[in-house]
């Protein structure tokens, strides 16, 4: 342990840990703003700087190590002044647009500037000036919002081994932006968000299609039908101001109701019947001699992220669309004629925690209902920002149903959500399909948690199941590099791009941190445990689809509608 | 080579040709001409003097008794090209190609000078024609440029020759690994490249860091405008850096060295390169050195145009190849330079000291220089000076010394106002100042820095609000962009600055630049924008009235700022 004196404190730490977390130990708060735990450690900003005995300048409390007999203040006023004025500085080079911001009161630094008192900002010189880039269906970059504390390139270097963004230019010009200021949309960006869920200001921020869906509303010709995916209901608590872990899915569907869709529907619907197909699709490989190990398709990063780096593994991916465009599809076909509503008056929303949603809608693959299947994608924040604009007191909504058949669901696509729930779930009707028995204990821990790399094998009749749960794209690079290395045996393999899963997708409410991302997930199986129905083969709305419509798994009618292929993409191509 | 004896014998058959350069006359050769091609002779076309002085040797008859030796820089690039003509050793300067003719026929072939292109002092009457007799170079002494004037950068035996080498052979043969470093550490030398810091701790804590392999680095990035002396190094000298790294290796056992020179530097770049070839045709680098089983090598690295380079964080992550960007210390260099592995990062000049002071002895070396400050130090004379170039002198001689003896005075008859040291981290020194002897911690008491060795010297017409703009103007191009008050901050002062001298200076400016600075140097990532308003600083210091001027009477004496009406 090591010992030191932080404002007149004494206190003692583990070697190798920083100012910065020594100083909370003893209730100091020191701001930062660079600093994301973990995951950007940089010393960039000189926020959080502090004044250490005998030290010849002010010290960044974020990246210096706590050393024996240390004393360090973190408040003198000379320390307040450094601070103000480096704060200051970034303002100086700050579009002062709070009001009309995407961040406007969830902003690092406008909460900085609130908390330090700025009044004044003496500095009326040049602004950083790079034009806005809206290239990507997903995400919008604004470089004149950018405090360059560079925790976008981390997480997609780091995080999500992705490194669609860099440093470039240098001094006053630095940009972080795609290599020689690529278009994002011309990158290898998997459109997975990560970026603006770390973003601390309004520079990066979700593709606003809030307006597009307010226009359907308005248009009385349009059957405006919506979908909520697992994640959504326990995120748009946080979007309102809730708790981190409120479960808000009854008062979600009464306020889209309230809001003027015509029907709700619930993403879950599909994730029931993914199981369905994706089950039997395994069965069928396992069976017939198939690709394997079979990797899950549900998350349109990963997808994009397969497609351009491991183009030479598309096989493994199950041709199974994600749940959102499987009911896209359905919504425009089976629904609309069941409803007796042409399917060209219907306009298909769609409720996603993620940013990759808004770019898999517009593929050109997911036409197959002879429209396109998902008109637009809203993130979890999206719908957090109209609920605010139609003056929705969510927290005091009665709790409505989803509407039927569509919004009939089990636990099992609940979990869905969360990383390792589309493996429990298959695991929970994979077991019941090929053995016959019923699953005693059907809550799969070895599944659950935050773990990047997740293994087990479970026990299906004679067959040893050997799976493998991956979140993170960094975590899926090392099994799928085990996999192209012939060192892998696994037969199925689940893949979310975004860490923790979707309850850590890119849409997510602004902050998202493992301690959230852990009471989002909590939430999770809290929600699958209320079910009356936990298993998707037990969903009589997918049992009566297949009969009114589908006709059996991976049938033909299947084939048209639910599965999907893919395209070798490689790197460095536009 | 595969020993000690090899390398004696090298050494002795190589003098024995060499000893025309001493002043011997040789039976087979009548001269030596070691013509400087130095970067800026080479401008000033001494190529085409070589020409000219071949084609007379032939026509002549005497190709075959005279040797020209390009060398590295002699020191007095406003006079160049210039050269020496041994064995009698006269200085020639001004050299045309058609002034060949001349050396030839009249000097060397019949031993009479050629009178108009000897140096004359300042106010001399008569020339001096021996090098050694020429105040500007009787003033400095030479460890660092020691091999300068008589060897031949190209030739490693010429190097050898003059005991190349030989501190490594000692090294390797007598000396234990922590005998090196005690000797390093005694011998009092402070690193070379500005901040001063003991090189015989830092290759201790490097020794004694945990974590293999280690490295050697050699900073070779010089950017402070109008500094070159280890591109002069480099040029003239390369073995005794490569010689110095190769020490060190012994010292704290590592085996890869990475010299870090930047692209701008061609020549030098060159002449490394031929020399690291030439170290391993002779087994002085390589495995098995002089068969004591000891393995050392090393790489060039080129940087790509960005000054924050030369700051050692930012250095070593562009040999790891990626963008040139400080980090933050500790853990420093000692314990995680290249690759996260112990380092010892320190500058060319550095490296050059390194042989002289193993083979002759750290007490021989500390006797050398001031208390604090041993050895000597390169500098580069620029601007309003008479004799530009460079020059190495004892660590304590004054300013006065090196600016009005060496240096020549200033010219035109002006007055002298201030001598710039340090280069954008620097600072400017006043004429009330000019008796403080030069040395780390005299300078840095008068707000400038030793820096690496830049000295830029002002007269009369300099404007110093023009001066700190200049500078600023350098580091807000130069900055990195990675931390918020370099990025931003240097950018800001140098704002106001500009108004300032544009006469849209406001009350309260200079304070600002105060209060700027002051921040900037306390919260900066590091050593570029600590430094970065030292410029403004002691120009603030030492003369606020020309501020005040500017602002209050929208005037500048010197004539040099545009007022915008």
């Amino acid at each position: 342990m090591i010992n030191l004196t932080i404002d007149s404190q004494k206190v003692a730490v583990e070697a190798g840990a920083s100012i910065l977390e020594a100083a909370q130990l003893v209730g100091a708060r020191i701001p930062t703003l660079c600093y994301l735990k973990d995951l950007n450690v940089i010393g960039a900003c000189r926020i959080c700087m502090v004044e250490v005995q005998g030290a010849r300048t002010f010290i960044p409390a974020c990246v210096a190590p706590v050393a024996e007999g240390m004393v360090v203040r973190t408040n003198t006023p000379a320390v307040i002044k450094a601070r103000k004025l480096v704060l200051e500085l970034i303002l100086s080079d700050h579009p002062q647009e709070c009001l009309t911001c995407n961040r406007n009161q969830n902003c690092e630094l406008q909460k900085l500037a609130e908390e330090f008192g700025i009044k004044e900002v003496r500095f009326d010189g040049a602004k950083t000036e790079y034009p806005i880039d809206d290239s990507s269906p997903s995400i919008q970059r604004d470089p004149r919002k950018c405090v360059l504390c560079r925790r976008c390139i981390s997480v997609c270097t780091n995080v999500q081994t992705v490194q669609a963004l860099c440093a470039e230019n240098r001094g006053f010009d630095t940009l972080i932006a795609p290599a020689f200021n690529e278009k994002l949309a011309n990158m290898e960006c998997v459109n997975c968000g990560q970026c603006s869920l770390v973003c601390p200001t309004g520079a990066i921020v979700e593709k606003d299609d809030t307006a597009k869906v307010w226009a359907a509303l308005a248009d009385p010709k349009k059957h405006v039908v919506v979908q909520t995916a697992p994640a959504v209901r326990v995120q748009l608590g946080e979007a309102v101001g809730a708790e981190p872990g409120s479960i808000f899915t009854g008062q979600m569907v009464s306020g889209l109701r309230r809001m003027g869709f015509d029907k709700v529907f619930d993403t879950d619907f599909t994730a029931d019947l993914t199981i369905l197909e994706e089950g039997n699709e395994l069965l069928q490989r396992v069976t017939t001699g198939g690709t394997l190990p079979m990797i899950t398709s549900c998350s349109p990063g990963w997808i994009k992220f397969c497609e351009h780096f491991y183009p030479d593994l598309l096989a493994h991916l199950s041709t199974c669309k994600s749940p959102q465009q499987m009911f896209g599809a359905l919504a425009k076909t089976y629904y609309a004629k069941k409803a007796g509503v042409d399917p060209a008056d219907i306009y298909s929303v769609s409720i996603m925690p993620c940013t990759a949603k808004k770019y898999e809608c517009q593929r050109p693959e997911m036409f197959s209902s002879g429209y396109q299947d998902v008109d637009v994608v809203l993130t979890s924040r999206e719908l957090g920002a109209m609920f605010k604009q139609a003056g929705l007191d969510a927290a005091n909504l009665p709790e409505e149903e989803y509407d039927e058949p569509l919004g009939i669901s089990t636990g099992a696509a609940a979990i869905f959500g969360a990383s390792g729930g589309v493996m429990e779930a298959a695991v929970r009707t994979v077991y019941e399909v090929v053995t016959g028995q019923t699953l005693e204990n059907i809550d799969f821990e070895v599944c659950r948690g935050l773990t990047g790399v997740k293994e087990a094998t479970v026990q299906v009749g004679d067959l040893p199941v050997k799976v493998a749960i991956t979140n993170g794209l960094g975590n899926a690079r090392k099994v799928l590099d085990k996999i192209r290395a012939g060192e892998a045996d696994y037969h199925f393999i689940e893949v979310m791009c975004c860490p923790g899963g979707c309850i850590g997708g890119g849409g997510s409410p602004i902050p998202t941190n493992t301690e959230i991302r852990l009471k989002r997930i909590d939430a999770i199986y809290t929600e699958d445990e209320r079910m009356v129905l936990r298993k998707s083969h037990e969903n009589p709305a997918v049992t009566t689809l297949y009969e009114e419509f589908l006709e059996k798994p991976l049938g033909h009618k299947s084939h048209e509608l639910l599965h999907t292929h893919y395209t070798q993409r490689g790197v460095n191509k536009k | 080579m595969k020993s000690l004896d090899e390398l004696a014998k090298i050494k002795e058959s190589r003098r024995a040709v060499l000893k025309i350069r001493e002043g011997v006359p040789s039976a087979t050769e009548k001269a030596h001409v070691m013509m400087c091609g130095g970067a800026g002779c080479i401008s000033s076309k001494c190529l085409d003097v070589v020409d000219a002085m071949k084609e007379s040797l032939s026509k002549n008859g005497i190709a075959d008794q005279v040797q020209i030796i390009l060398t590295g820089c002699l020191g007095p690039c406003d006079m160049g090209p210039v050269a020496i003509v041994y064995p009698d050793a006269t200085f020639y300067r001004r050299l045309k190609p058609k002034d060949a003719e001349a050396i030839v026929e009249e000097h060397i072939m019949k031993g009479n000078l050629v009178q108009r292109l000897l140096y004359r002092s300042p106010g001399a009457k008569e020339p001096t024609p021996k090098v050694d007799d020429i105040d500007l170079f009787a003033k400095q002494k030479k460890i660092v440029l020691r091999n300068n004037f008589y060897i031949d950068p190209t030739s490693i035996e010429d190097y050898i020759a003059n005991n190349g080498y030989a501190a490594f052979g000692k090294a390797l043969t007598q000396l234990k690994p922590e005998e090196i470093i005690e000797e390093v550490k005694k011998s009092g030398l402070r690193g070379r490249g500005g901040a001063g810091f003991s090189t015989g701790m830092k290759w201790g804590f490097t020794a004694g860091a945990k974590g293999t392999p280690k490295y050697v680095v050699c900073n070779g990035d010089e950017g402070d405008p109008g500094a070159f002396m280890d591109r002069s190094v480099l040029e003239g000298d390369p073995h005794s850096v490569i010689e110095g790294m190769a020490i060190c290796g012994r010292a704290i056992g590592a085996e890869q060295g990475y010299v870090y020179v930047r692209a701008e530097y061609p020549l030098a770049i060159e002449r490394l390169s031929y020399a690291i070839e030439k170290a391993r045709e002779y087994g002085l680098l390589g495995k098995d050195i002089l068969g004591t089983g000891f393995n050392f090598d090393i790489e060039i690295r080129i940087g790509a145009g960005a000054f924050v380079c030369g700051e050692e964080t930012a250095l070593l992550t562009s040999i790891e190849g990626k963008r040139g960007e400080p980090r933050p210390r500790p853990p420093f260099p000692a314990n995680a330079g290249v690759w996260g592995k112990p380092t010892v990062l320190n500058n060319v000049e550095t490296w050059a000291n390194i042989p002289e002071i193993i083979l002759k002895g750290s007490a021989w070396y500390a006797a050398i220089g001031t208390e604090k400050s041993k050895g000597t130090k390169v500098f580069a004379l620029a601007g309003r000076i008479n004799n530009t170039g460079i020059i190495e002198v004892p660590m304590g001689t004054t300013l006065r010394e090196i600016v009005f003896e060496i240096g020549g005075g200033i010219p035109r008859k002006k007055q002298f106002k201030a001598v710039q040291t340090g280069g954008p981290s620097g600072g400017c020194i006043p004429a009330e100042h000019m008796d403080t002897p030069v040395d780390y911690d005299s300078l840095g008491a008068l707000g400038a820095i030793m820096g690496s060795g830049g000295m830029i010297v002002l007269d009369e017409d300099t404007c110093m609000v023009d001066i700190a703009k200049f500078f600023l103007d350098f580091v807000v191009d130069e900055s990195c962009g990675k931390c918020s008050p370099c990025r931003i901050g240097t950018k800001r002062m140098y704002e106001i600055i500009d108004n300032i001298s544009n006469g849209q200076g406001k009350e309260g400016d200079i304070e600002l630049l105060i209060e700027l600075a002051t921040t900037i140097k306390a919260t900066a990532l590091c050593g570029l924008g600590q430094t970065a308003p030292n410029p403004v600083l002691s120009t603030i210091r030492y003369f606020r009235n020309e501020y005040e001027e500017h602002i209050k009477d929208k005037k500048c004496a010197c004539n040099v700022c545009e007022f915008k009406e």
